[in-house]
C-alpha cells in the first residue's frame, strides 16, 4: 500500500526541492536566451569568422551528454592548478555555479540552433521591404527579423524549456538538493522507492504541463498571425 | 530650387547608364531614365527584359555594376565592392534615399507578424522619426485612402491579395516618398482582384504622384502613364507617350511584344 503518511511528512522537502529546481531552470534559461540571440545572429551571418565558431560550439555541445559536460566543469576543471589558484576558483568550487554554467551553456547551444533556424526561415521579401523603406540593419533585426523569428521559434522553444526542466534533475549529481535529489534522499531514509520517486514524477509532470500551457498561452498571443482564418470574401 | 518657376518640371529621379550582370549574363546594358515630378512612367517588356532589375537597382536592392542614381538632385555615392558591383559608400545616405523611393512589390512583402496598421506605422516611426500618434494618424489616413481602413487590425495572412497589396501601397505612401516604385504590383493577384489595386494606382497618378511602374497591364500603361518605356534585353528599345508608343510602335520588337500581349 502507498504510505500516505510518508508523503505528507516529506511534502515540505519536496516543495523545497521544487523551489531549487525552478530557480535552477529560471537562471539557466534566462542566461541561455540572452546568449542565444546574439549567437543565432552570428550563426546565420554570411561571415564565416562569425558563423563557424558558433557552429562548432553548438555542434560540440549538442554532441555530448549534459551530464558529461557538468562533470567536466565541476570535477574536470578542478584538476588544473592554475584554475584553483585563480580568482575564479570560488565560483568553480561552487556546485550551483557549475550547474548553472553547464545548463546555460547546454541550453544556449540548442536555443541558438532553434533561433538560427527560425531566422533563416524569414521570407526574403520581408527583408527587402524593410530595406526598401530605408531601415538600418540594426532596426531590421530589432523590429522585423528577431520578433518574427522568436515568434516562429516559440513552439520549438517550448520543447526546449521542458527539456531544461527535466535536465535540472542532473544537478543532483553535484550535490544540489533539487527535486530528484530530494526524492533519492527520501528513498534512502525510508526505503520507500515508489512513494519517493512516484511523488517526484508527479511534480515533474505538473511542472511540464504548466510549462506547456504557458507556451500555448504565449502562442495564442504571439502567433495569431499564423492562425488559419477564412479570408473574408472580397471587401469593397 | 526656390527660384524654380511654378509648374516647371522638377526632376525627381534620374538613372544614368545602369549596367547589371548576374554572373556572366548582362541583364542591363546601360539603361538611363529620368522622372519629373508628376510623371507616371510605365516600364514594359517581356519577362527577362530586365525591367524589374532596373527598379531594384534604383534603390540598390540589386547592386548595379555601373551607373549613377540621382534622387532630387542628390547623387547616391557609389563605390565598387570586391565583386565589381557598386555599393553605397555611406549606408545612411542609402537609407535616406531609399526612404524617398518607397517600393511596392509583386509579392506584397508585408511583415507577417504585424497587423496592417503596424505595417504602415513601422517605417515612419523608425526611419522618419515620427511619434507613434502622428504615425498612426498618417497610417489611418492612407489606409482609408486605399480603401482598407476596415482591415487595419488584420494580419496579412488573414487578408486577400488585393487587400494586402493595398496595405503595401499605404505602407509606401506613409513614407510620403518623392517617387513610388511599383514592381509588377498586380502580377501575383487573382484576376478579379487586379482591378481594385489598379484603381488605387490610377487615383494616385491623378493626384500628381511621381510613379515608376513595371507592369504587364497594357490598359494601365495606355490610360494612366504619361510615358512608356519599352525594355528589351537590357536596353531601352523605345520610349515616349503611350499614345505614340503603344499605337504606333516603330521597332519590330515592340510590335511583336504588343501583338502578343494584347491578345
Amino acid at each position: 500500500m502507498i504510505d500516505w503518511a510518508l508523503i505528507a511528512e516529506s511534502w515540505p522537502l519536496y516543495l523545497n526541492g521544487l523551489k531549487v529546481s525552478l530557480i535552477l531552470m529560471a537562471i539557466s534559461v534566462s542566461a541561455s536566451f540572452l546568449l542565444s540571440v546574439p549567437l543565432a545572429i552570428a550563426r546565420v551571418s554570411r561571415n564565416p569568422w562569425l558563423s563557424k565558431p558558433v557552429f562548432l560550439y553548438t555542434y560540440v555541445i549538442r554532441g555530448t551528454p549534459l551530464l558529461v559536460q557538468l562533470y567536466m566543469i565541476y570535477f574536470g576543471l578542478a584538476q588544473f592548478e592554475w584554475l584553483r589558484e585563480s580568482i575564479a576558483w570560488p565560483l568553480f568550487r561552487n556546485a550551483w555555479f557549475c550547474a548553472w554554467l553547464a545548463f546555460a551553456l547546454n541550453s544556449t547551444a540548442y536555443t541558438t540552433e532553434i533561433l538560427a533556424g527560425a531566422l533563416r526561415q524569414t521570407p526574403s521579401g520581408e527583408l527587402e521591404a524593410a530595406r526598401s523603406l530605408g531601415m538600418s540593419t540594426a532596426t531590421i533585426y530589432a523590429r522585423i527579423l528577431l520578433p518574427s523569428a522568436i515568434r516562429r521559434a516559440l513552439p520549438q522553444y517550448g520543447n526546449e524549456l521542458v527539456m531544461v526542466m527535466h535536465a535540472t534533475s542532473i544537478a543532483s549529481a553535484v550535490t544540489i538538493v533539487e527535486l530528484t535529489r530530494t526524492a533519492r534522499d527520501v528513498y534512502y531514509n525510508h526505503l520507500a522507492p515508489f512513494e519517493a520517486f512516484g511523488l517526484v514524477a508527479v511534480f515533474y509532470f505538473v511542472i511540464t504541463f504548466a510549462l506547456v500551457g504557458l507556451v500555448k498561452l504565449l502562442e495564442g498571443r504571439f502567433l495569431r498571425h499564423l492562425r488559419p482564418m477564412s479570408v473574408p470574401s472580397k471587401a469593397a | 530650387m526656390s527660384t524654380m518657376i511654378a509648374g516647371a518640371p522638377v526632376e525627381k529621379l534620374r538613372a544614368d547608364g545602369l549596367r547589371k550582370s548576374f554572373g556572366t549574363v548582362e541583364v542591363l546594358k546601360g539603361v538611363s531614365l529620368a522622372a519629373n515630378s508628376g510623371d507616371v512612367i510605365a516600364m514594359i517588356g517581356s519577362s527577362g527584359s530586365g525591367k524589374s532589375t532596373v527598379l531594384r537597382c534604383l534603390n540598390l536592392l540589386e547592386k548595379p555594376n555601373a551607373g549613377r542614381i540621382i534622387v532630387s538632385g542628390e547623387e547616391l555615392r557609389l563605390v565598387p565592392d570586391r565583386h565589381g558591383e557598386l555599393d553605397a559608400q555611406d549606408a545612411q545616405q542609402l537609407q535616406r534615399m531609399r526612404a524617398r523611393l518607397a517600393m511596392v512589390f509583386q509579392q506584397f512583402n508585408l511583415w507577417g507578424h504585424m497587423t496592417a496598421l503596424e505595417n504602415v506605422i513601422e517605417a515612419p516611426i523608425r526611419v522618419l522619426g515620427l511619434s507613434r500618434a502622428d504615425a498612426v494618424a498618417r497610417a489611418e489616413r492612407y489606409l482609408a485612402r486605399v480603401g482598407v481602413i476596415h482591415r487595419k487590425d488584420a494580419y496579412p495572412s488573414h487578408m486577400s491579395g488585393g487587400e494586402q497589396q493595398r496595405v503595401a501601397i499605404a505602407r509606401a505612401l506613409a513614407m510620403e516618398p518623392e517617387v513610388m516604385l511599383f514592381d509588377e504590383p498586380t502580377s501575383a493577384l487573382d484576376p478579379e482582384l487586379v482591378g481594385e489595386v489598379l484603381r488605387v494606382m490610377r487615383s494616385l497618378a491623378e493626384e500628381g504622384r511621381t510613379m515608376l511602374v513595371v507592369t504587364h497591364e497594357m490598359g494601365f500603361a495606355r490610360e494612366v502613364a504619361s510615358r512608356v518605356i519599352f525594355l528589351h534585353r537590357g536596353v531601352i528599345e523605345e520610349e515616349g507617350p503611350p499614345g505614340e508608343i503603344l499605337s504606333n510602335p516603330r521597332s519590330e520588337r515592340l510590335q511583336n511584344f504588343l501583338a502578343n500581349s494584347l491578345k
